[in-house]
């Protein structure tokens, strides 16, 4: 990963979590773990993000907001499920409100299971999402050229 | 020929410049914090993925805005670097400045709204200490034209201290620097999102990126010219000056708080007359 030529910029979203992977998140981040050696941006902006960082699971009330921030992100993009209550929904799968993992609302890549997911799980995981995002932008690139083909026949 | 040379030039290596000084403040700012940092080169893998993102368009007349901002910002660099007037190339500047405005007004997005009046509000701030440097410029030599300045036998900063301590203070506010990062709020604090450039995303935010760069080796090079003199050996004191004056922006960035507009104003105001006035009654008294 030394000399990547990468540059993921992150959206992270906080659906009902008990903030505890936010944290860790923002862990990430900091001089112990320093994920921008990789080119890892927190931008708050869902139309300059590339990966979709999603804590929590979803509940009735943000499920249009998740769906919304997934839909405002040019393609390429990967959303990575951050533990376990992203997951599957974890502890509060049960509760009357929460729908499930943030996959029942939006499609999910990359899952990092955990409770609280840890700094370095999570860097993995998004390191996997860069893996992921590197040849959706290929298939991008490929489709914009197929596009560009098709309208000069046209 | 010379001086279309120095044009051609400005334009072909400015983005290059802008984009490694760039890499090298995140570089800088990492190990200021004790990290590692991301590889210097960053900033163009950065505008590089951003040119092949798939464009999402919020308001057309936003790019309308844009490409103003560019070309106007290229033109101001390159008449400087042509040698020619100064005064005019801050009203360039300034000209490519209020297009920024419009290009993030149009989309009429609460945050790049917000962002946008906070620009002005920026743009009024730093804009008289901009025009003293232009006179300063004008009593120190007696000419408004940069090859003459820079032909001189004088270096200008023994006779304009106070001009230039001025223009290093409003070079906080150009660069979008803390403590006046108001209009973009830059780094992590996101209360406007992205602020002026929320509704810019793949080629119009790459657009305004290297737009930047153009405007900071711009920039740079105003600093520059309070040393260079006929010697050619003060071009490499300008250099080294500048870089003192990048490593300065940058640890003042690190080590400060984002500030209120309204104090902005007051201390930017206060501050940049005081010293560039002082400066400028002195020389008058002097003549």
């Amino acid at each position: 990963m030394a000399n990547v030529k990468r540059s993921p910029w992150l959206l992270h979203y906080d659906g009902s979590s008990c903030n505890g992977c936010d944290i860790e998140v923002l862990a990430s981040l900091t001089p112990v773990y320093d994920a921008e050696r990789f080119g890892v941006m927190n931008t708050g902006d869902p139309m300059q993000a590339d990966i979709f960082l999603i804590t929590g699971g979803v509940n009735t009330q943000n499920k249009d907001t998740v769906k919304q921030l997934y839909d405002q992100m040019p393609r390429p993009k990967v959303v990575v499920a951050v533990g376990v209550c992203a997951c599957t929904g974890g502890i509060f799968k049960d509760c009357y409100n929460i729908l499930g993992g943030a996959d029942t609302v939006i499609p999910v890549d990359i899952y990092v299971p955990g409770c609280a997911a840890r700094p370095q799980a999570i860097i993995d995981g998004i390191v996997q999402a860069v893996e992921l995002f590197e040849q959706r932008s290929k298939e991008h690139d490929e489709m914009v050229r197929n596009q560009k083909k098709g309208s000069e026949v046209a | 020929m010379n001086m279309i040379l120095r044009v051609v030039l400005y334009i072909v290596l400015a983005p290059i410049i802008g984009g490694l000084l760039e890499g090298i403040d995140r570089k800088i700012s990492a190990r200021m914090q004790r990290r590692v940092g991301p590889p210097i080169l960053q900033p163009f893998y950065d505008v590089k993925k951003l040119f092949k993102k798939q464009v999402i368009i919020v308001s057309r007349s936003q790019t309308f805005g844009l490409i103003p901002y560019f070309f106007l910002m290229v033109l101001t660099g390159a008449m400087f670097f042509a040698g020619m007037d100064i005064l005019m190339c801050f009203f360039v500047m300034s000209t490519a400045a209020t297009a920024l405005y419009f290009a993030a007004m149009v989309t009429s997005s609460p945050y790049a709204t917000i962002g946008a009046n906070r620009e002005l509000i920026q743009m009024m701030a730093y804009e008289p200490a901009v025009l003293l440097t232009c006179v300063g410029f004008y009593l120190a030599e007696g000419t408004f034209n940069v090859s003459e300045i820079a032909a001189s036998d004088r270096t200008d900063i023994l006779f304009m201290p106070g001009f230039f301590v001025a223009f290093v203070f409003i070079l906080t506010i150009k660069m979008r620097k803390s403590p006046f990062d108001t209009s973009t709020s830059h780094h992590m604090h996101q209360e406007l999102v992205k602020g002026l450039t929320t509704e810019m995303g793949a080629r119009n935010l790459a657009i305004f990126q290297v737009t930047e760069w153009y405007e900071n080796v711009f920039l740079m090079g105003v600093v520059g010219l309070y040393l260079v003199n006929s010697n050619p050996m003060s071009i490499i004191w300008a250099i080294i000056c500048i870089m003192a004056v990048y490593f300065l922006e940058i640890l003042i960035d690190n080590t400060s708080a984002r500030m209120k507009w309204q104090d902005m104003m007051k201390i930017t105001w206060i501050f940049t007359l005081f010293t560039a006035g002082v400066n400028l009654l002195v020389l008058m008294l002097v003549k």
